[in-house]
């Protein structure tokens, strides 16, 4: 618990640090940060004593679309649909634009052979991978792993739940 | 460091006690012609903590080729070729008969002698004398089996081989290797991440397999008798699905180091990969023929998941499977006659038979949800993994499909099973 405190209030020096540069709509939404005391100095009121307000880490902002991180697939597919492009491209440019590191973890469902979907889990990681790439994120800051079939987050054998394990995760360094 | 970050995911095991899931047999299906046969209780056994000769008739069962003969109300029980009333045996339908006997020598080992009878010829047909301590009764009774069976169907038992599988418990995964019947389970790794894929190595001393202990797929071999284990590929991405080349020194590997999951060849060792295939598609699931030339194996290079095969020292691919939309998870025959695969259709995915010389496909089983297929070392039976009740079981198929029985264990989640080959002696 304690490293996480650390972890985002250096998350949030780094972002406070770079405000000038144009990534308006990922910072724009500033909310209380009772542990953010630190991080306060490029913050309009960074005199004031205990509650400061400065720009939430977006990567943690329910209202960003840093926030989300689930790329879902269809069934023995790996090309990132449209309907995912938006949020690729918003973690790309995020990578773009700072340091950061970012796993992208690759799933899916039970179905068929548990060494196939290794590969399809990585080829699906891999795609999303590719795409950041092309979108500004730097090769170097996407470590890509495959999980295959082996933690499915749905138990269930149905469409609904398969649809939920077919997906790649975006993970942050120092979030997991 | 890594060695040490290796460790510190990983509780190992090698105690002799049992493992806590314990595998039943259960025959659910048989049909055709089965061998009558009468296994009469050996003389003295009842002094044995177990019987010899249940698990003696219990082998013989499984395999589908057996229907044994009832010796209920018999006095006595014959033990010898000249105590056998033929005429009797007959009428309860025996073809042949087993008798024999057990003493206990002086220096505590017991001496078992047996014979096998034609019954209708009344003549010998395979017999012999073996010692063995209490603690070997259950290896000396798959012996006493693998020496019926081959004077039977001519073939050689699998009775005394062992099968490697991963017992999933709760978030907690075991690589357990047991008889072929499921009995003597021992866990060989215990580990809180994911293990797949055993693999036996040809002398049957080590296993290859793939685990998550770094967190990502990585493949290991583990000495059997020593416990000693070491990182054959751990490179970046994907290390997995191993498969021996038949002198031991080497294995055929899917790698995604270079590009998405393609084969090499690593030596037993560790060391420098050598790529065999080059596609654009997914490459994964090597089996290698039983005389080293060939590799068949699972791509999607054509669109969807197919068999194709090259040859071991690389070179062009054959597409080998054209039915179906979904062939996935070959094993190569012992006698490099055939492939048995898993073939989805309409949702279900069962276990199917390619024979090569004329390319056909036998659908095998009538499960859902199989995985995994592995040939029992004389080609007779596969070993495979499906679903029952909600959770993983193994289950054995005859090559021709008419039999199957199941190995189900009291708990647990079980997948990933490979036969083992032959014991060297």
């Amino acid at each position: 618990m304690m490293k996480r405190i650390v972890l985002s209030s250096l998350l949030i020096a780094g972002l406070a640090a770079c405000s000038s540069t144009p990534v308006k709509e990922t910072e724009a939404v500033k909310v209380e940060d009772k542990s953010a005391t630190s991080a306060t100095k490029s913050g309009p009121d960074s005199k004031s004593v205990t509650q400061s307000t400065v720009a939430v880490n977006p990567l943690k902002d329910p209202g960003s679309i840093l926030s989300k991180r689930n790329v879902f697939f269809d069934f023995d597919e790996y090309v990132v649909k449209d309907e995912f492009k938006p949020l690729v491209q918003a973690h790309a440019k995020y990578l773009g634009q700072n340091g950061s590191k970012v796993t992208v973890l690759g799933n899916t469902d039970e179905r068929g052979s548990r060494e196939y979907n290794l590969a399809l889990g990585q080829r699906r990681a891999d795609a999303v991978k590719k795409a950041m790439t092309i979108l500004g994120a730097n090769d170097k800051q996407i470590e890509t792993v495959s999980y295959g079939e082996e933690k499915a987050k749905c138990a269930q054998a149905e469409e609904s739940c398969w649809a939920q394990n077919r997906r790649a995760d975006l993970v942050y360094q120092g979030e997991q | 460091m890594k060695a040490f970050r290796l460790f510190a995911f990983i509780v190992m095991l090698f105690t002799l006690g049992k493992a806590q899931a314990q595998l039943t047999i259960e025959i659910v299906g048989g049909a055709g012609k089965q061998f009558p046969i009468a296994v009469v209780p050996f003389a003295n056994e009842s002094a044995l903590p177990q019987s010899l000769t249940q698990i003696i008739g219990a082998d013989l069962a499984r395999s589908g080729l057996f229907r044994l003969v009832n010796a209920s109300g018999v006095t006595p029980l014959p033990s010898e070729p000249s105590e056998i009333n033929y005429a009797d045996w007959r009428g309860r339908g025996a073809d042949a008969m087993v008798v024999g006997r057990i003493k206990t020598l002086e220096n505590g080992q017991l001496e078992i002698r047996f014979r096998v009878m034609d019954a209708v010829k009344q003549t010998q047909l395979a017999g012999a004398v073996l010692t063995a301590s209490t603690a070997q009764l259950r290896t000396t009774a798959h012996r006493i089996a693998d020496i019926i069976y081959e004077a039977i169907t001519g073939d050689k038992g699998v009775f005394t081989t062992r099968i490697a599988y991963v017992v999933k418990q709760g978030k907690r995964y075991e690589l357990q290797v047991s008889d072929a019947d499921g009995f003597g389970a021992q866990t060989v790794l215990a580990s809180n991440e994911p293990l797949l894929s055993p693999a036996w190595s040809p002398e049957g001393n080590q296993l290859a397999y793939v685990s998550f202990e770094n967190k990502r797929p990585i493949v290991v071999v583990q000495n059997l008798s020593t416990g000693a284990r070491r990182i054959v590929a751990n490179f970046r991405g994907n290390n997995s699905a191993p498969a021996w080349l038949p002198d031991g020194r080497s294995l055929v590997v899917a790698l995604s180091k270079d590009a998405i999951s393609q084969l090499y060849v690593i030596p037993a060792g560790g060391g420098d990969a050598k790529r065999l295939t080059s596609s654009s598609g997914i490459d994964t699931e090597p089996t290698v023929s039983a005389d080293g030339k060939w590799i068949a194996f699972l791509s999607d290079r054509g669109g969807s998941p197919q068999i194709y095969q090259i040859p071991s020292s690389g070179g062009d691919a054959q597409r080998l499977t054209f039915e179906g939309s979904y062939n996935a998870s070959p094993d190569w025959s012992p006698d490099g006659k055939s492939i048995t695969f898993i073939q989805r259709d309409e949702g279900r995915f069962r276990v199917a038979l390619l024979e090569l010389s004329t390319g056909q496909v036998q659908v095998l089983t009538d499960s859902s949800l199989d995985e995994s297929p592995s040939f029992a070392p004389n080609g007779k039976m596969i070993l495979y993994a499906t679903q029952a009740g909600g959770r993983g079981v193994l289950a054995t198929v005859s090559a021709d499909g008419r039999v199957k029985s199941r190995l189900s264990a009291t708990s647990g989640d079980i997948r990933e099973p490979a036969w083992g080959p032959f014991p060297k002696n």
